[in-house]
């Protein structure tokens, strides 16, 4: 086994270190962006890209793929990332989801043929990932600023240090030999394309139809990812009867 | 032995004390989740209908209007601009902004079809409670929206994944007043054609 600790230890302390956090009044409504300018520079890269790659007229992955090879390179894709979902459940003390998912890598790398079918699924074991961004946020590193990644989209500071961390810690990595190992990493980027061109209407409305498309992909986001995290309850402090309805 | 023993009189007292934190009418858990359990059943039956689409956001504006509270949405996504508008100018907002809400979360709903939206529990939020849903959608994992039900029977915001509705209409309205240099008119006029 390869001893994975100086890299970790290495990429955690250069983590906490970035994670800036906001001065007083820095985060208006919870969000912290002082890269603002730079961010709105690679979401406008991030838009033409995703214009140039989902928005041809010719068919795309989603279309010329059938659903049921689809799906299979979905399961694979999601099978050969449990290893370090795992890695990252240890790292947070959760044990009860670190067994389960390591029942469901078992389950589907096995009778689920090699991970091409969620066996697990049927047997009541439900999908579960989790990442070193993931991680850090239960070791009480704070979020950060809010950072737009070229190519990859929305992230934080703490997403990002938890990314890089996450390219040295899949146990895969350091098992499977190297040609073999890039089927896992293909899986995963048709995976992702698919995800895209399923929910086709729904980016394209955001990223294409709103007003400030920035604005609402940082906020969705946010949300989003704090909800994951469980470390926001979406709402809750936001009282109806404070909203002044006169005349609406 | 006097009417008003010290005890019953402090049992009074106590209980007039706690009463104006009560609002007028509380509502139950129970009535908060069956009215989104009935929107849910009519959204579902929509999606499953296979009208046009133009009908089915037609459709989606009705049951948006019979249980959301349509007024609150609009007013909270105009924000401070509401400040300054006219009688006339809220009413018309309100009604261009509900016809722009049915169509842009319709169209999410649109995807739903030959899924289903199913409801899993309830909470008690601040005012009111929170409804909690699944929706099962073909090839993807089943995921979370949830409704908060305000004492009025009537939900005043919704969340897909953590993702808070009044918040987001908020901030692309305002994004939309600043696009039009705050002329809420032409916003008006261009809402009730957009989502």
């Amino acid at each position: 086994m390869v001893d994975l600790r100086p890299v970790v230890l290495t990429a955690v302390a250069l983590a906490v270190a970035g994670c800036s956090v906001p001065g007083p009044g820095g985060a208006p409504d919870g969000i912290h962006d002082p890269y603002e300018e730079k961010n709105r520079k690679v979401h406008d890269f991030n838009r033409n890209l995703d214009k140039k790659l989902f928005s041809g007229d010719g068919p795309g992955y989603a279309g010329t793929v059938p659903p049921f090879v689809q799906e299979r390179v979905s399961s694979f894709a999601d099978t050969v990332s449990l290893p370090q979902t795992v890695v990252n459940q240890l790292l947070q003390g959760r044990l009860v989801r670190a067994t389960s998912s390591s029942l469901r890598f078992t389950l589907n790398a096995t009778i689920g043929v090699g991970g091409m079918f969620d066996v697990a699924k049927e047997w009541g074991l439900d999908p579960d990932e989790s990442d070193f961004g993931e991680t850090l946020a239960v070791w009480g590193v704070p979020e950060g600023a809010y950072l737009e990644v070229p190519v990859l989209g929305p992230s934080t500071e703490r997403d990002t240090a938890g990314d890089v961390v996450d390219l040295f810690t899949d146990p895969l990595k350091y098992v499977v030999p190297t040609p073999e190992r890039y089927i896992g990493t293909v899986a995963k980027g048709l995976d992702t394309v698919g995800e895209r061109s399923k929910f086709g209407g729904t980016v394209d409305s955001i990223l294409h139809g709103s007003a400030d498309s920035y604005l609402q992909f940082r906020l969705m986001y946010l949300q989003n990812r704090r909800y994951e995290l469980g470390e926001d309850a979406p709402g809750a402090d936001f009282d109806p009867l404070a909203v002044d309805t006169e005349g609406f | 032995m006097t009417l008003f023993s010290r005890r019953h009189f402090l049992a009074v007292g106590t209980a007039a004390a706690a009463l104006p934190a009560l609002p007028a009418f509380a509502l139950t858990s129970g009535q908060a989740s069956s009215l989104i359990s009935k929107m849910v059943d009519e959204i579902n039956t929509v999606i499953s209908s296979g009208k046009s689409e133009s009908s089915m956001y037609r459709e989606f504006e009705r049951i948006f209007k019979k249980y959301g509270d349509t007024p609150l949405i609009a007013a909270n996504a105009l924000g401070v601009d509401g400040r300054r508008a006219s009688g006339a100018q809220k009413k018309a907002f309100t009604e261009a902004f509900t016809g722009y809400i049915s169509r842009k979360y319709g169209k999410r709903f649109r995807e739903f079809i030959g899924g289903r939206l199913e409801v899993k529990s309830v909470g008690s939020i601040r005012r009111g409670y929170e409804v909690r849903c699944t929706a099962f959608l073909r090839g993807t994992d089943p995921f979370q929206i949830s409704f908060h039900v305000s004492d009025a029977n009537r939900f005043y915001n919704l969340f897909i994944e953590g993702v808070d509705m009044l918040l987001t209409e908020r901030s692309e309205i305002g994004s939309m007043l600043d696009a039009r240099r705050g002329d809420l008119d032409r916003l008006i006029a261009d809402l009730r054609t957009a989502g």
